[in-house]
């Protein structure tokens, strides 16, 4: 479903800040996996989930999706295979925008838009279904405004915004680290709800093991650029954060860098 | 005094195909155009070119309009392909328009007294159809005939061109292509993020802002009898100065509701133009700076009254709080 070849990036090439922010990453997801990426900051996982998402070009390697070569394709051609949660709660709606057609939006990501007809009764009712599954009574709010929905409820849109469509590959990008513990909660149980209903393909990145150990059928910890440590399935189910801790030190030689990723335990 | 009003109402419903243009950009696409000056200006030369070459004026005011689809795309290329800031590409398509503007015209000023315009046409159609005498009947039973207008023809024509506009404008604001491009002048990372190429959208919106401003032009000229190649100056001000006029006097969230304030403001403005040129001390040519006035306090006085009244009601409660820590202070005190 998803293949990476020998990814390298390096930011600000032969200047003093060169920077090597993918090192010959070479993986491949199949169907209905859901891998959480772990690391610390400037482990280069969100330029990975950009590489992904085609906001940027890779120095060398090729990525492909759903056995089509994406590489040289632009972000929005790429979006038609992938839906996107982004870690900010505000990027991935339009505030100005009623729910029912923030909704709409995001239906054009599969099907061309119509220059002749608006939202009809029956996507409405559409929308209504898929809302409900978010039990959060977004459903009857069809004509209110996104902006004045809070963070979490954004966040639960976007999300569903993101997979009703069915992408090939779902990228959440921290997409719980904006919101405060109890809607980390319920953005995590929608997350798994929405990706075990679909089957969906998923890639998310993390700063909290707990929930990287929790959530999806694989992990990588990534540092410098580079996978340091992958876990499959069975290895998962006894992973624990200690663990990946000392998996960390082993490899590397020395303590996880960022506090943010100590102090979530 | 009344029959200035009429004219008000006249020039605003011309105008008002403007403002909805600016609408479009200023506010749904959240770019500041100047386009619209120098596309104005287009409208009224194409036409009154085309017109005074003989065709048809139904054919010479869609060419303008067309002309100035043109310009607004290429405005829009800029930004989006050129990656030049809204602002200064809207200024240097003004600029550029200005002496393409003479090119098309050859002249700086256009006279059409003698030609057939659209507003000769439709005089011509309605003094058959004899519905002046009509529609003066209602003013007769309430005895104000002396106020009514010398003809009703420029008004009731504009009134349905008008609003075929805005209601066109309304369909397509609530289609699929119509949400997305509202969309993006709203979120447009999102909006890209779900498989929609932006650029396009923009480019696009900025030329169908850019085909109304010229569509108005148009009409102008030819209302007016004349084309000149400063008729835009100003332009995109006058079309802020009734979107907003018409959003703080008229407007609601819904998109009906904003295309109506906004062709509501265009008649307003006129109307406080033809106000302030009775005045004695007001010229002709300060009508500039009061459309700048205007806009000015329409852009701040809403924020500086929310401001000011959130602090009345900060201190209100302020004060009562300090009154009911003094009472309970008091009770305490007894309590002892």
């Amino acid at each position: 479903m998803l293949q990476l070849n020998n990814i390298y990036k390096t930011f600000y090439p032969n200047t003093p800040d060169e920077r090597r922010a993918l090192n010959n990453i070479s993986q491949k997801l199949s169907p209905g996996d859901f891998v959480t990426i772990i690391g610390s900051n400037g482990a280069g996982k969100s330029t990975l989930l950009n590489m992904l998402a085609g906001t940027l070009l890779p120095d060398e390697g090729n990525v492909w999706i759903d056995g089509k070569d994406v590489t040289s394709w632009p972000e929005e051609k790429r979006a038609k295979l992938i839906g996107r949660v982004f870690q900010n709660p505000l990027m991935g709606t339009a505030p100005g925008m009623t729910i029912e057609e923030n909704m709409m939006i995001s239906l054009g990501r599969t099907q061309n838009r119509s220059l002749f007809s608006g939202i009809t009764k029956k996507t409405r009712h559409q929308f209504r279904e898929h809302l409900q599954t978010l039990e959060i009574g977004l459903e009857n709010r069809l004509n209110s405004k996104v902006g004045l929905l809070s963070g979490g409820e954004r966040q639960a849109l976007s999300l569903l915004m993101a997979t009703f469509t069915e992408p090939k590959i779902l990228l959440l990008d921290e997409h719980t680290a904006a919101l405060d513990p109890s809607k980390q909660e319920l953005i995590i149980k929608l997350t798994k709800d929405l990706v075990e209903k679909q089957q969906l393909t998923t890639v998310m990145v993390t700063h909290q093991m707990e929930q990287a150990i929790e959530l999806g059928n694989r992990l990588w910890m990534m540092d410098e650029g580079s996978i340091i440590f992958e876990a499959n399935e069975e290895q998962k189910q006894d992973l624990t954060v200690p663990d990946l801790l000392n998996e960390f030190e082993k490899v590397r030689g020395k303590r996880m860098t960022s506090d943010k990723a100590l102090l979530m335990k | 005094m009344v029959s200035a009003l009429y004219g008000a109402v006249e020039s605003g419903l011309i105008y008002a195909i403007m403002a909805l243009g600016v609408y479009i950009s200023f506010r749904i696409l959240d770019f500041p155009d100047l386009t619209v000056d120098g596309s104005f200006v287009t409208g009224g030369a194409v036409t009154s070119v085309m017109i005074v070459g003989g065709s048809s004026p139904i054919v010479a005011t869609l060419a303008g309009a067309f002309a100035g689809l043109l310009a607004g795309i290429i405005t829009g290329l800029l930004h989006t392909k050129g990656n030049i800031n809204p602002l200064l590409a809207g200024i240097l398509m003004m600029i550029a328009l200005y002496s393409i503007n003479l090119r098309i015209m050859g002249q700086p000023n256009i006279p059409m007294l003698n030609e057939t315009t659209l507003f000769t046409m439709i005089s011509q159609t309605w003094t058959n159809l004899a519905l002046d005498q009509v529609l003066i009947v209602p003013f007769k039973w309430l005895g104000i005939a002396s106020y009514a207008p010398s003809t009703f023809y420029v008004i009731v024509s504009m009134m349905i061109i008008v609003l075929t506009v805005k209601k066109l404008l309304d369909f397509f604001l609530r289609t699929e292509a119509g949400i997305t491009l509202r969309a993006t002048g709203d979120n447009q990372s999102m909006v890209k993020s779900f498989s929609t190429n932006t650029n396009l959208y923009i480019t696009l919106g900025m030329g169908l802002s850019n085909a109304l401003v010229a569509l108005s032009g148009a009409l102008i000229v030819q209302f007016n009898g004349f084309a000149d190649v400063n008729l835009g100056v100003g332009m995109i001000i006058i079309g802020l100065a009734s979107v907003i006029i018409g959003e703080v006097l008229f407007g609601k969230d819904k998109i009906v509701r904003m295309t109506l304030a906004v062709i509501l403001g265009s008649i307003v403005y006129r109307a406080i133009y033809a106000l302030a040129l009775r005045v004695d001390f007001l010229e002709a040519s300060d009508m500039k700076l009061i459309t700048a006035l205007i806009v000015i306090s329409a852009l701040v006085l809403p924020n500086t009254l929310e401001k000011s009244k959130a602090k009345r009601e900060f201190k209100k409660s302020q004060r009562r709080a300090l009154n009911h820590n003094q009472e309970g202070g008091v009770q305490h005190a007894s309590a002892k």
